[in-house]
């Protein structure tokens, strides 16, 4: 009845890219044979709106099933691709703009449709005021004033949510917000000004110099000497989320002062109110669904697009990270499976508008009064499924998740709130040292587990604001919907909440699918982490990778310029020269270190004066032996062979380092190429003056560059290997980044951005000195 | 007078049985009745006046003319001696090449040849360094030639310095060192440490390139080398004595100066004597000498344990100094060799017990990584023998050193990507000599660090492992007491705590009751199995 009614139409879909939007698309593309789907997607920054289409709609795994129906039936090379070709239109379009955005041949296609289906949301709880003001609140009523401008009168059916009903206990029933006996009547229009005035405010409060400061001084905290490009950029980014941050403020506090859990519920309660006033003839239905997870039955059981609201908080109970469960055993969790929820927007879209006069009618999608599902219960099946099926730790060994109790939201918070600035405080102490390596990564799992209970705490929040929410959301339309379907209907578009066994859905359908989504670890074998680095590694050896760079210090040798330096100037010296020399270095020491932390290439110029007068011919002499005493002793057997590896490949190796040119010479045969610092000489002697600036922070990713462009190779498609912050601009231009023994901002900028982190160590059984000084006296003589 | 080694059998009054174990030692029982111990014979009697020996051989050597009446003022001569990797450990100052050469020297000086080289005959081991080459040619004749340019490593891969000689009737191609080949003479200073050294091998292998060294370098030839101890059984041999005939047949004259070094390896006085001394012959002050010994190794750090037992140095007495025509000369030497390594042994046994020292050929001054100790075990200790292995076909095989999985990063970097990249694939000689032998051999970041650095040859692990194909290809299975299981795996070799569980884990092979013989090396013994 449903495809009947629906065969033939046109129908158009926002918020296809989304959760509820995909299984919507899928749905209809799949039952319902003969409609046509236009889709209005949001250009995105980089990728053209059918890029994003075929990106992130129809490459989901949401659309496996048809892909695997149609290929066994069709016998085209590609059918599913024909079938999205033919029926699929995708324009387009904003709803956070006046007038959507669209051009004139797009408003065409939208004005042809017959039903238009708004489920474009943010949904994010904690979106910021001013984001959730122009997309949720003013949403809706776009849609229908470009309608209307249009001169067309689709069906439009705006998807919203249960909890416009607000933080309160009692029956909600399916009625206009309006209409409800504790509607709060505030004037939309003056939220929307208010919102847009305060996101103006706070831009400005953002720029104001003392802010400034703080966000420069906690760009440097994270990447170090990166160089400046990178450090401007890094504290735009700073600017950029504080603002963000303000306005998250702002929403929630708006939000509960006027009785709603966060801004999410209280811009969809004031856009449902907005739609009534401006929808002028569009015929107008509203969906509201409740907590919308894994699916029942369709396409497959337990299918879920992202990481959604309940899972951190499952899998943070599941790791052992929370103890207890905001909220009390007798309360209802009001979820609904998204299959039942597209069941339902199908059913009325098919169905038509219910008033007359196209007045919004309301259906909500929700379990809690037909078939409740108590906290109580669900924690119950959570606890005991996690005891049959543990996650484990990264040693490999099962967590036990123990019982949980019930407490306050209050309690919760506190609890993490202690974890969470013990671990900021550790991290930070951490952060201040100089670690690399082993340590370094150490660093960074706490900064993992920070980060972790955070994520958790912030959950916990907005999640335990739904858990006040003990309103009980009445489903009298859905029920009548479900009555008047056919067999066929109940089928292929169920949406009865009462179908729900919560035992079967939870043990076998909802958890299953939560924890693979969330990428744990479930059985004591060598992690995803492993997994992961393998797959980058041989990323980064792939044929197709053109070139890859090395730094020097740290990445193939556990050296640098001091000791190279300390090295020649000792070769030829008696030994208590060489005792006066180490002393004066060790003097020396944290000056140096000093101005190496503030700018890398003024410490390179200013140390590397000291070799003037320094004899060439000798220099180049001893520059061979140092290979062997001091380079190869230090250096990497892993990154040697590493190189070596990129080579046979094909790869072109370049080397890039601030050490001057006849320190590294003996390593010509490793690279093609090398890219070094070189000294002016005059009669035979260095001068101690650089030629040119040595390749250090952003002047390396320029060097780089330069080679790149003048070898006619994409550095899209080379990888770079360095091991501290200050390299961040080399490895910011390619393709792909390696971290070698990070320090600490490296390995936590690492890991965050998913790039490889080796680890290589010198080879175990050489030499170690304490000193860098040449061990036996060298030659003295000339050679013939 | 010196007594022979001999074959002790174990029975219930017998103590337990010094086990070398790296830089350290172990005393093992081994189970009475069916155990046996074969020593290596004290050590010769020394040659007390070493100069008039070296003057006496010079002057009349064998099949040949005296040196003097082969020298004149205009001819090329070229001085070649052998490496580092011998002799084992190295020898107190002034070690024997030094004084050979110094006489050799004289008689050119007397004779007025100007144009003289000296080579270490090195091959495609590492380049010897400074304090090295001070040792072996000591400080006199290093700071006479050494500056000039005249005092040099044999460099196998540089293609300006070889020549190509001819081919074998067995299609072997030769090709050495150009300066020696071009020389009027070639005067060889070899040390015969052991019976498989000298002869033509020094020449045809220690001034050699890799094209001419992979025709007796393989596994082939060397599960054909029954042992290579044994010159008159081996193919290794057979092949480098053709070589020597193609050598000889270009024109190239060689006058072989071979010395024999007696078993007097740790002294016999001073911290290291007890290791030469038969158990049950230890003193008080024996025993005590050794727990004094085992204490303070534990109490090094490894780097320093390293340091400590690198710094011996032999104080061996020579027993022999041959000159003259090489075939003649080097049977002389194999008789003396012989004379002090090689011990009766009767039939063979169930399990061969082993205790690996700290140094072998290619770690001195270095690391013994583990491809070195399946190399010392498998390659060198396995086939001191003559006759047949002293264990049976099928037979175990146990070891004690700790294998640490360590390496010396500028001595041995083709041996870590050997280690990381070959051992973890395939522990089967003939695999990994068809996959990746010449990958390695022609590689030219190994070749540059072989050149310019102190590193051994990028095909040189390749040959470490075919030096114990013979056995591998022989042992029912391999155990090593004691060492880094991860490594010892690595190897292909089942790890064991103890000496008793290795013993259990060999009844899997072996059955409940086997016979054990211990090869108690070093000193050096040589078992002539009957």
């Amino acid at each position: 009845m449903i495809a009947e009614a629906l065969a033939g139409r046109r129908i158009a879909v926002t918020g296809s890219t989304g959760f509820l939007g995909t299984a919507l698309v899928e749905r209809l593309l799949r039952v319902v044979p003969d409609c046509e789907l236009v889709l209005l997607v949001r250009p995105g920054r980089r990728r053209t709106v059918a890029q994003r289409a075929k990106r992130e709609i129809f490459a989901n795994d949401c659309f496996d099933r048809m892909r695997s129906d149609v290929a066994t039936n069709g016998n085209g090379a590609k059918p599913f691709d024909d079938i999205v070709e033919r029926r699929v239109q995708v324009i387009a379009g904003d709803v956070g703009t006046d007038g959507l955005g669209l051009d004139e041949a797009d408003a065409a296609v939208l004005a042809s449709c017959d039903i238009v289906i708004h489920s474009a949301a943010t949904v994010s709880f904690d979106s910021p005021l001013d984001g959730a003001v122009e997309v949720n609140l003013l949403g809706p009523t776009r849609i229908a004033q470009t309608l209307t401008a249009l001169g067309v009168r689709p069906h439009l059916v705006a998807v919203s949510t249960c909890y416009v009903a607000g933080s309160r206990r009692g029956s909600a029933p399916e009625i206009r917000v309006e209409d409800s006996p504790f509607w709060n009547d505030v004037d939309w229009r003056q939220e929307v000004t208010s919102a847009r005035r305060l996101k103006a405010d706070a831009e400005a409060e953002s720029r104001r110099p003392e802010h400034l400061a703080d966000f420069m001084k906690e760009a440097r905290r994270e990447l170090g000497a990166a160089g400046t490009p990178l450090l401007a950029e890094k504290t735009e980014q700073r600017r950029t989320a504080w603002v963000k941050d303000q306005l998250v403020a702002a929403g929630r506090a708006r939000a509960t002062s006027l009785g709603w859990p966060d801004a999410y519920a209280m811009t969809k309660a004031l856009g449902e109110r907005a739609l009534g006033e401006t929808r002028g003839d569009i015929p107008v239905s509203i969906v509201r669904p409740a907590i919308i997870e894994s699916a029942l039955a369709e396409p497959v059981p337990g299918w879920i697009r992202g990481f959604r609201m309940a899972e951190p908080v499952i899998i943070s109970y599941a790791r052992g990270l929370l103890k207890e469960f905001p909220g009390v055993p007798e309360g209802t969790v009001d979820v609904i499976p998204v299959d039942l929820v597209v069941g339902a927007i199908c059913a009325v879209a098919a169905r038509g508008p219910v008033n007359e006069d196209g007045s919004p009618d309301v259906t909500q999608v929700a379990s809690g009064s037909a078939n409740p599902l108590k906290y109580e219960r669900l924690v119950e099946l959570c606890q005991d499924w996690f005891k049959v099926h543990p996650l484990y730790d990264n040693k490999g060994q099962p967590i036990a998740a123990g019982e949980w109790g019930y407490t306050s939201r209050g309690g919760v918070e506190r609890q993490l709130r202690r974890a969470v600035d013990l671990l900021s405080r550790a991290d930070r102490a951490v952060h201040s040292l100089p670690l690399r390596g082993a340590q370094a990564r150490w660093s960074s799992q706490l900064e993992e587990r920070r980060e972790m209970a955070e994520r958790a705490l912030t959950y916990v929040e907005l999640y335990g604001a739904y858990s006040a929410c003990e309103a009980i959301y009445g489903v009298d339309h859905l029920l009548e919907l479900h009555d008047a379907l056919d067999a066929d209907d109940r089928r292929d578009f169920a949406l009865d909440p009462r179908v729900i066994d919560w035992t079967r859905y939870v043990d076998e359908i909802h958890l299953p699918s939560v924890v693979k989504q969330a990428r744990v670890r479930t059985d004591g074998s060598k992690g995803a982490t492993e997994d992961r680095s393998t797959r980058l590694r041989r990323q980064v050896l792939s044929p197709s990778r053109h070139m890859a760079a090395f730094d020097l210090e740290n990445t193939l040798i556990a050296s640098n310029v001091v000791t190279s330096y300390a090295w020649l100037a000792s070769r030829r010296l008696a030994p208590e020269d060489k005792v006066r020399l180490s002393l004066g270095l060790v003097r020396e020491a944290p000056r140096l270190l000093a101005l190496d932390r503030v700018d890398r290439s003024d410490f390179l110029r200013y140390f590397y004066r000291r070799y003037e007068g320094a004899p060439v011919d000798q220099i180049r002499e001893d520059s061979v032996e140092l290979m062997s005493d001091l380079i190869l002793t230090k250096s990497f057997p892993a990154a040697i062979r590493r190189v070596r590896e990129h080579r046979a490949l094909g790869h072109r190796t370049v080397l890039i380092t601030g050490a001057l040119d006849f320190v590294v010479e003996p390593l010509r045969p490793l690279f093609d190429d090398i890219v070094c610092a070189s000294m002016a000489t005059e009669n035979g002697r260095y001068t101690g003056m650089m030629h040119d600036a040595p390749p250090t922070g952003e002047s390396r990713a320029s060097a780089l560059f330069e080679y790149a462009e003048a070898e006619d190779l994409d550095l899209r498609e080379a990888v770079a290997y360095a091991d501290s912050a200050s390299d961040l601009p080399m490895l910011e231009v390619v393709g792909f980044p390696v971290a070698v023994n990070p320090e600490t901002r490296l390995a936590a900028i690492a890991r965050k951005r998913g790039w490889l982190v080796e680890e290589w160590q010198k080879a175990s059984g050489g030499a170690a000195s304490l000193l860098p000084l040449a061990g036996h006296r060298g030659p003295t003589r000339e050679r013939p | 007078m010196p007594r022979p080694g001999f074959v002790l059998e174990v029975d219930g009054s017998t103590p337990p049985i010094l086990f070398h174990h790296g830089e350290g030692f172990r005393l093992e029982k081994l189970p009475a009745g069916r155990s046996r111990v074969v020593y290596p014979g004290e050590p010769l009697e020394p040659i007390d006046d070493v100069d008039q020996a070296i003057e006496d051989a010079l002057l009349h050597p064998l099949d040949t003319d005296p040196l003097p009446a082969l020298l004149r003022p205009d001819m090329k001569l070229t001085i070649c001696f052998d490496d580092v990797s011998l002799p084992l450990p190295p020898m107190k100052r002034p070690d024997i090449r030094q004084r050979v050469i110094e006489a050799v020297l004289d008689m050119a000086a007397a004779a007025g040849v100007d144009d003289v080289h000296l080579i270490a005959a090195l091959a495609l081991h590492r380049r010897m360094t400074e304090s090295e080459l001070r040792q072996a040619v000591g400080d006199r004749v290093y700071d006479a030639f050494e500056p000039k340019g005249l005092l040099y490593n044999h460099d196998a891969e540089d293609p300006d310095n070889l020549s190509f000689l001819g081919t074998t009737d067995k299609g072997e191609e030769v090709e050495i060192n150009k300066r020696a080949a071009e020389s009027d003479l070639i005067v060889y200073v070899n040390i015969n440490l052991v019976a498989m050294d000298g002869g033509h091998k020094s020449t045809a292998t220690g001034l050699a390139s890799y094209r001419s060294l992979r025709h007796h370098h393989n596994v082939n030839v060397m599960r054909h080398s029954r042992s290579f101890m044994d010159r008159h059984s081996s193919e290794l041999h057979h092949s480098n004595w053709r070589m020597g005939e193609v050598i000889r047949n270009a024109g190239v004259k060689i006058f072989q100066i071979e010395t024999t070094l007696n078993n007097d390896t740790f002294g016999q006085d001073g911290p290291m004597s007890v290791l030469a001394k038969r158990e049950w012959e230890w003193s008080t002050r024996d025993r005590a000498a050794f727990v004094g010994l085992q204490q303070g190794v534990k109490l090094l750090k490894p780097a320093a344990r390293r340091k400590a037992f690198q710094t011996w140095r032999a104080p061996y007495g020579l027993t022999s100094v041959t000159a003259g025509a090489v075939d003649p000369v080097h049977e002389r030497t194999l008789e003396r060799c012989f004379e002090q390594h090689l011990v009766s042994v009767e039939g063979q046994t169930d399990i061969l017990t082993m205790g690996l020292p700290y140094i072998c050929p290619y770690n001195v001054n270095s690391i013994m990584n583990p491809i070195l100790v399946m190399c010392l075990g498998l390659g060198y200790f396995f086939n001191m023998y003559r006759g047949k292995p002293l264990v049976r076909e099928g037979g175990v095989l146990i070891m004690t050193h700790p294998t640490p999985w360590e390496f010396h990063p500028v001595h041995h970097p083709s041996y870590i990507d050997f280690f990381e990249q070959v051992l973890a694939e395939t522990t089967d000689p003939l695999e990994m000599e068809q996959r990746y032998e010449k990958q390695f051999a022609e590689d030219e970041w190994y070749r540059h660090l072989y050149r310019t650095s102190y590193a051994y040859h990028g095909v040189h692990p390749f040959y470490m492992w075919y030096w114990g194909s013979h056995a591998l290809e022989h042992l029912g299975r391999v155990i090593i007491v004691g060492g880094d299981p991860k490594a010892v795996r690595r190897l292909g070799f089942k790890p064991a705590s103890t000496m008793a569980d290795a013993f259990e884990m060999a009844s899997d092979v072996v059955g409940a009751a086997p016979t054990i013989t211990h090869l108690h090396n070093p000193p050096i013994v040589m078992a002539d199995v009957t």
